[in-house]
């Protein structure tokens, strides 16, 4: 349905707009979006724990895990509230470099992500492996500031950032596709932004 | 490329049954959805704007208005000069036009009345419209909740719904509203003129009978932030505050 009236509008660079997916727009700052205040955490009060059900298999704390092997990734990340943004540098742990510490292959096809501040969200453990996702410590070379959920957040680019969950504290796999936060309130189970999955009703 | 609304489509036409300019920036627009639906007090919609070529721009906007106000739903629009959706509101769209909307939407930020009270609500700017969903919707449902607004705008002539909020705040029926402008005197005995701080915070909190059983903050980024900052120096535990942030 053609809006009256509504031609202006910001389209993207033709070079670009293969890389901007389905209603969203590209943004060139940062915003901050989250469900409550922001945690205020020490680093010494950071730990990061490998969960299967609610058995511990491996726990870290921060001087630990930050000696594991570090990576970089510069992804593409899209939110559900419609901005793109290009290019942002991360460095981190892999998350397949946290299972070969501990030792263990993913022993479920499901995971939840888990924060300090009680916010949880799911996603398959196939798109957290395979060089696909890291729990992310450092943004543009610095220390992930707490509005963007440092001291450590996930990092899964592929899926909107609802997904890469901000004060991260640990992976729990789980039997079943268990939803988390927002998939208990509305959104969607899986979140490709390519297929606009962005409420529970898309396909 | 979109081939419009369908039975299958979440995206309905609505058509803009009545327009009102509330502050130099801020005007209302009323929607008449085709398929009507009733949405909690905190939720909102999308809104999308198709170009003749194709292009679509899509946003999301809060509803102001309660659930059982009937005849349509309100949305606040905030004028940014940078933005792509808000100057077509407000320089271009006129009642009777179709636009298409998607909703209600949110999980989150609701407040019903079987989750009680009293409830505490934090707004800086536009971030009150949400708010007034839930101050509307409790004036109609359920006076016996106890509500107190914190309301922080830059000026007098921004205080968005003002002649509305100060009518309910005479009533003394267990709604508070409490304004604090950050660029300007004070108009009322009972407000403020500066940022909100954890003082400010503990001096609403004592307007209510008893401590708030849920508190929601609405606004930028850096007002929810302080906002939210100056609720937990208050006492408020973080697990009881509930966060909207415009993500700027």
């Amino acid at each position: 349905m053609v809006t009256r009236g509504f031609f202006s509008g910001r389209r993207p660079p033709s070079d670009t707009d293969t890389r901007i997916p389905p209603g969203q727009y590209l943004e060139q700052g940062f915003p901050v979006l989250s469900a409550g205040p922001t945690p205020r955490l020490r680093p010494e009060d950071w730990s990061f724990t490998l969960k299967q059900g609610p058995k511990p298999l491996k726990k870290w704390n921060w001087a630990e895990f930050n000696a594991l092997p570090q990576s970089k990734m510069t992804r593409d990340i899209h939110c559900v509230t419609a901005w793109t943004k290009f290019n942002t540098p991360w460095q981190g742990v892999m998350i397949d470099d946290i299972l070969a510490d501990a030792g263990i292959e993913p022993p479920t096809a499901y995971t939840l992500a888990l924060s300090f501040d009680g916010y949880s969200t799911n996603v398959p453990t196939r798109d957290l492996v395979s060089g696909k996702a890291m729990v992310a410590l450092l943004y543009e070379g610095k220390p992930i500031a707490p509005d963007h959920g440092g001291p450590a957040r996930l990092l899964v680019p592929h899926l909107y950032f609802w997904k890469s969950a901000k004060w991260v504290n640990g992976l729990q796999f789980t039997e079943r596709d268990e939803p988390g936060f927002w998939e208990l309130r509305g959104y969607h189970m899986y979140g490709d932004p390519w297929r606009e999955q962005r409420y529970s009703s898309d396909p | 490329m979109s081939a419009g609304p369908s039975p299958q489509s979440p995206w309905q036409a609505a058509k803009i049954t009545r327009i009102e300019k509330r502050t130099p920036r801020v005007t209302s627009f009323w929607f008449q959805p085709s398929r009507p639906f009733t949405h909690l007090a905190g939720q909102h919609v999308d809104i999308r704007l198709t170009a003749p070529d194709g292009y679509q721009a899509r946003r999301s906007y809060s509803i102001a208005s309660a659930p059982e106000a009937g005849a349509g739903i309100e949305v606040a629009i905030e004028r940014l000069d940078d933005g792509e959706v808000s100057p077509f509101f407000h320089d271009v769209a006129a009642v009777g036009d179709e636009i298409e909307l998607r909703g209600p939407l949110g999980g989150h930020f609701i407040w019903e009345e079987s989750d009680g009270g009293p409830i505490l609500l934090v707004g800086g700017g536009s971030g009150v419209v949400p708010l007034m969903a839930m101050v509307r919707h409790r004036t109609l449902r359920n006076k016996a909740v106890p509500v107190a607004l914190v309301f922080s705008a830059r000026v007098w002539d921004e205080v968005i719904f003002r002649d509305e909020l100060i009518d309910l705040d005479d009533r003394r029926d267990g709604f508070d509203l409490v304004l604090t402008l950050t660029r300007e005197p004070a108009r009322r005995p009972s407000d403020y003129s500066r940022r909100v701080d954890p003082r400010m915070m503990v001096q609403a909190i004592e307007r209510l009978p008893k401590a708030p059983r849920l508190a929601y903050v609405c606004g930028s980024n850096a007002f929810v932030s302080a906002a939210a900052e100056a609720l937990i120096g208050a006492g408020v535990p973080a697990r009881i505050i509930r966060t909207e942030r415009y993500g700027v």
